[in-house]
């Protein structure tokens, strides 16, 4: 029987302002427990909330980005249940009238096995801005958690999808490019370790071709995307074990364990909570008008559709290869840099996509990470396009510089890598090669092209690989046909 | 819509507070008399009305994204509550409010 | 001089006849003297108090005095101060000390008034009488077997015993204008949003207003040009330019609209109450004032509607009492969730408990649509009636309060009777409008002694320069407001 799966994301994104979403307590992270707790943070009596500017923009943005409608009108409410992070007893969120509301983002979900890549369309339902929660820490005290509310108030947009992902390969692309647009549009930092960027994930799992949707459950806050790979594998394997077991599925709210690379629920949610939401009388309805929509739009970076658009008229690329270079601000500012500083567009994109992103995700790098800049890398393509070294050269050249050498030209004389296009002594080669192989030659001559290959790759081992290989060819053709 | 006991402990529990056995019954009968005074909305049409959460019919006031708190932790953790359980020292260490262990 | 007005104080101290130090004292000589039976103040601190008065001094010295500079005020507890205790009439905040200063606190700190002491209230300002508060009943100054009223009847108890110049107030659904009518004082709710909430401890944030308690419209004039004004850490604090709320006081009310609504004349009504009020309204048309009959049809349902909404802002705003990080946490408990219920069991009292679960039970899921969703287009419909009403009347007239002070323990245990003493009170909070109470005369309760009657004021939104026009014209032409009842020292009492 053949079973499948439906993924829907809801991502905590915090926003990137100085203070917290409703007081002007700083948000910056890593700060000496409850240092950062203002008297609204920690909710002492009396205190009232008033929304921050920068939260708002950062929401129009996000909303901007994903082709979304941004509600002239959404509202504030209370979001009711007890829990020590949570100071006043209630989350200040969006419940029925939210700012952003259906969206889509467009995934490229790369090859893996025999499936090729291919783009998925994502649909949002929403995104609304709501107040993160202190932490619980625990360990200070014996048998007792501490409170940290330093937290407690930092703006957050929450991102829902529709239930569109089919694979744990979709969600984790889908979560992959929302990580990455955040960051591109600037409204969150993406630091995952931090928590800046936190997914949880209702997985369901249905016969195939059902149209009814099975019953979910959801992991809990995935702060990595290796985890939540681990965690959707895991999870799906298990409802659809527990189902052909003849067992059913209870909706829950479950954690992952990295350790174990298993899911369980928690415990602290068992008993069904009636948040009772309704509208926070201390804030006011916030309305968004199409001049605040335009003041945001005015001051958005290029946004990664219209860069793809703009790299394929640009740089002649290929669709395929103008997404890839845009699913990250960075690798296409980092493409754009290598350009601009000399490196032919086509080879630039391959290399990019190529040994950079090879290196990188073999490193678990980033970007901005790469020891080779992008300059470098220019210099290095540079010196293929002037035939000065070969391609095979080329990437040697390359792991040296990965490795911290720093110049190329330093780099091709130390090891030798300098193609020969000295005419003279490619024709001594070639008059080797052609004196020791006459058995070839003759083959070549009575019309086997495969002796062609074989003769020329004599030459290039005759000459440790150094011989420029179109001089080589030419020269070896002028030669068999005089 | 009549109260029962089992609700009286059901939103006693969602409020978080302790309701004895004796207590519930007293409970409920205060309660469903307030139900009652309550119930006479009921009487009323109000297809087509939009609620009124608010008295201004005004919009949100924005604050700019300015740091103006300053570290007052000592400050406000003076008003922390005794530990309990036979501990009467304060509810905090090393700057963390203290509560028992938290169950995820 | 415990009877002067607050101007006449002001000129007192100003032209140094008399020194905020000697002005606070002699107050407080009367606090020690009729506090300890009368159970108005919930906390004092002389050594702060008599701080404040030097400082008084020193600014009038300098020359830079404003109107209320020296004057001695008290404080509903209701409001956060800075190093003060601050309970809100409850266990939970007994020995809660506010970390920082309410808006209302700094603007009386800012114009050099002095701050006299926290005056006692019902339990997060829930109640009409002034018993559920964790620190004692107070008693009404005209008769100690009866209540002053409530939530503020600290305040008006001070007020009506000269043991302070004037007070702050609070309400939700009558807390000034109540107990200013039981205790025979001029009482001001304004407009939703002209005074601050930012430091003031919520009970139902979208009807809770501050606002005087004083001895008359004139006072209350005074009190309002500190307190009134934008405060940016109040969402729903109205930006409006500075206004002189004494600038109408002389105006004369010829021509001047009164619409009496019939549903405040009819069934409910003590009659003694409505003959007071009758007396009143007889004198403004001698003003030169027209009467309007008017309808507020749907004034019966703004107390179910209140009750419903009240409750559930309540039921949210009190979450944040659990023991955690201020406040009371019980003594013994086994784990997280037995801290919580048995710290706020303990903490809150009967009523405050009785509205978090109705409160709860109102918001829970099957429910909303029913009773919140509907309560609030019910509120709109109360609101509509007042809009209407105002298209032909410039101020609305009735009682504050359906009858005069009841004796403690009367409705104590019957929340539903305690709560229709709010009947005519409550609509102008659903609907954001401002409310006065002006005494209007006595009315012999069933023992004989004489108890005051309140004329309710309403006026249209921003409109609280008139009423006070309206009530200080009528406070030239009788002398309800300058009555004052006889007190019994603390030691007489027994």
């Amino acid at each position: 029987m053949e079973w499948e799966v439906v993924i829907g994301l809801e991502t905590h994104a915090q926003l990137q302002t100085k203070t917290k979403i409703f007081s002007g307590a700083s948000t910056a992270f890593g700060a000496e427990p409850n240092t950062q707790a203002c008297e609204v943070s920690i909710a002492l009596p009396g205190v009232l909330p008033v929304l921050n500017k920068e939260a708002v923009q950062c929401a129009i943005k996000f909303g901007l980005a994903v082709n979304a409608e941004i509600a002239p009108r959404s509202v504030f409410a209370r979001k009711n249940y007890f829990y020590p992070d949570l100071p006043k007893g209630y989350q200040i969120s969006q419940y029925e009238l939210p700012v952003v509301g259906k969206g889509a983002v467009t995934i490229q979900v790369p090859a893996a096995g025999k499936n090729a890549a291919y783009e998925k369309v994502i649909n949002i339902t929403r995104a609304h801005l709501e107040e993160d929660a202190g932490k619980s820490v625990h360990g200070a005290v014996e048998g007792m958690s501490g409170i940290d509310l330093n937290r407690a108030g930092t703006p957050l947009l929450e991102i829902v999808t529709e239930p569109d992902m089919r694979s744990a390969a979709e969600a984790v692309a889908y979560a992959k490019q929302l990580h990455e647009l955040v960051q591109w549009i600037g409204i969150c930092d993406g630091n995952m370790q931090e928590g800046s960027f936190r997914c949880d994930v209702n997985v369901s799992v249905r016969k195939k071709g059902s149209e009814k949707l099975g019953t979910r459950r959801e992991i809990k806050n995935l702060n990595s995307f290796k985890f939540m790979q681990q965690a959707i594998e895991y999870e799906t394997n298990w409802q659809i074990e527990t189902l052909e077991d003849g067992g059913t599925i209870q909706q829950a709210t479950i954690l992952f364990n990295p350790d174990t690379g298993e899911t369980r629920a928690m415990r602290s949610k068992e008993e069904a909570n009636d948040y009772r939401y309704f509208p926070d009388p201390d804030l006011l309805p916030l309305e968004v008008t199409e001049a605040d929509k335009a003041a945001v739009r005015a001051n958005m970076p290029e946004l990664p559709e219209a860069m793809k658009a703009r790299f394929e008229a640009q740089y002649a690329l290929s669709g395929y290869d103008a997404s890839a270079l845009t699913t990250s601000r960075a690798l296409a500012d980092y493409f754009v840099a290598a350009v601009d500083a000399g490196a032919e567009a086509k080879q630039a994109a391959n290399w990019v996509m190529g040994s950079v992103s090879a290196k990188l995700n073999a490193e678990d790098k980033a970007i901005h990470d790469s020891p080779v800049s992008a300059s470098q890398l220019a210099q290095l393509l540079k010196r293929i396009a002037d035939a000065t070294i070969s391609n095979n050269a080329a990437k040697q050249v390359f792991e040296a510089m990965w490795a911290g050498e720093a110049d190329v030209d330093v780099i091709i004389e130390a090891k030798g890598l300098k193609q020969v296009s000295d005419t003279g002594a490619i024709e001594a080669i070639i008059n080797e090669v052609l004196a020791a192989n006459s058995a070839m030659v003759e083959e070549y001559k009575a019309g086997k092209e495969k002796a062609f290959n074989a003769l020329v790759g004599q030459a290039m081992k005759a000459s440790k690989g150094k011989a420029n290989p179109a001089q080589v060819n030419d020269m070896l053709k002028k030669k068999l046909t005089a | 819509m009549a109260l029962s006991i089992e609700d009286i402990k059901k939103i006693a529990h969602l409020a978080r507070i302790e309701v004895s056995e004796g207590d519930a019954a007293a409970t409920l009968s205060k309660l469903t008399g307030i139900l009652g005074l309550i119930e006479q909305m009921q009487a009323v049409d109000t297809t087509g009305i939009v609620p009124m959460s608010h008295s201004q019919d005004l919009s949100q006031r924005l604050r700019d994204d300015v740091v103006t708190k300053v570290n007052l932790r000592e400050e406000f953790q003076k008003n922390a509550p005794a530990l309990g359980n036979g501990s009467s020292e304060p509810a905090v260490a090393d700057g963390l409010y203290l509560v028992p262990k938290v169950i995820e | 001089m415990i009877n002067s007005s607050l101007k006449q104080l002001g000129d007192m101290l100003q032209t140094k006849k008399i020194s905020s130090v000697e002005l606070t004292q002699s107050f407080l000589s009367r606090i020690s003297e009729y506090n300890p039976a009368i159970n108005a103040y919930i906390a004092l601190d002389e050594a702060k108090t008599l701080a404040q008065a030097k400082a008084a001094d020193a600014l009038i010295a300098s020359g830079s005095a404003l109107p209320l500079t020296g004057i001695p005020i008290a404080q509903k507890d209701i409001f956060c101060a800075k190093g003060w205790q601050t309970t809100c009439g409850s266990k939970m905040l007994a020995n809660f000390i506010a970390p920082y200063d309410a808006q209302v606190i700094s603007q009386f700190d800012a114009v050099g008034a002095v701050n006299l002491g926290k005056t006692n209230m019902d339990e997060f300002a829930m109640g009409s009488s002034n018993e559920t508060s964790y620190f004692g009943g107070v008693k009404n100054p005209w008769d100690f077997d009866r209540v002053p009223g409530g939530s503020s009847g600290g305040s008006a108890a001070a007020v009506a015993a000269r043991l302070c110049a004037a007070a702050t107030g609070t309400d939700t659904g009558g807390s000034i204008r109540q107990p200013a009518s039981l205790c025979g004082l001029t009482g001001l709710k304004p407009t939703y949003g002209v005074v601050s909430r930012y430091g003031m401890i919520a009970f139902a944030s979208s009807l809770d207003q501050a606002g005087p308690m004083a001895k008359s419209a004139e006072d209350c004039a005074l009190m309002m040009n500190v307190m009134a004004g934008f405060d940016e850490r109040d969402s729903t604090s109205l930006q409006r330019e500075k206004e002189d709320y004494t600038r109408d006081l002389n105006k004369p009310l010829h021509g001047l609209r009164i619409g009496l609504p019939k549903e405040f004349f009819a069934e409910g009504l003590d009659a003694n109450v409505g003959n007071v009020i009758e007396g009143a309204i007889a004198e403004y048309k001698k003003l030169g004032a027209e009467i309007v009959e008017i309808s507020l049809p749907n004034t019966g349902l703004s107390i179910p509607v209140y009750y419903v909404l009240a409750p559930a802002e309540a039921s949210s705003n009190l979450s944040r009492y659990d023991g955690v990080r201020y406040g009371h946490r019980a003594a013994e408990y086994t784990d997280l969730m037995d801290m919580y219920c048995k710290s706020r069991a303990e903490g809150f009292g009967a009523e405050v408990k009785r509205r978090i679960l109705i409160g709860t039970y109102v918001l829970s899921a099957g429910y909303y649509d029913a009773y919140y969703l509907k309560a609030q287009q019910i509120r709109r419909l109360i609101a509509q009636d007042f809009i209407e009403a105002f298209k032909q009347c410039d101020v609305i007239m009735g009682p504050a309060a359906p009858s005069t002070a009841f004796k403690a323990g009367e409705k104590v245990d019957d929340p539903v009777a305690m709560y229709l003493q709010d009947i005519y009170t409550i609509s102008t909070n659903l609907a954001g409008l401002p409310g006065m109470s002006v005494p209007a005369g006595f009315s012999a309760g069933s023992d004989g002694k004489a108890l005051p009657v309140g004329l309710q004021i309403i006026g249209n939104y921003f409109d609280e320069a008139r009423m006070l026009n309206v009530a200080h014209q009528y406070q030239q032409v009788t002398d309800w407001h300058t009555r004052m009842p006889e007190l019994k020292a603390s030691g007489d009492l027994a």
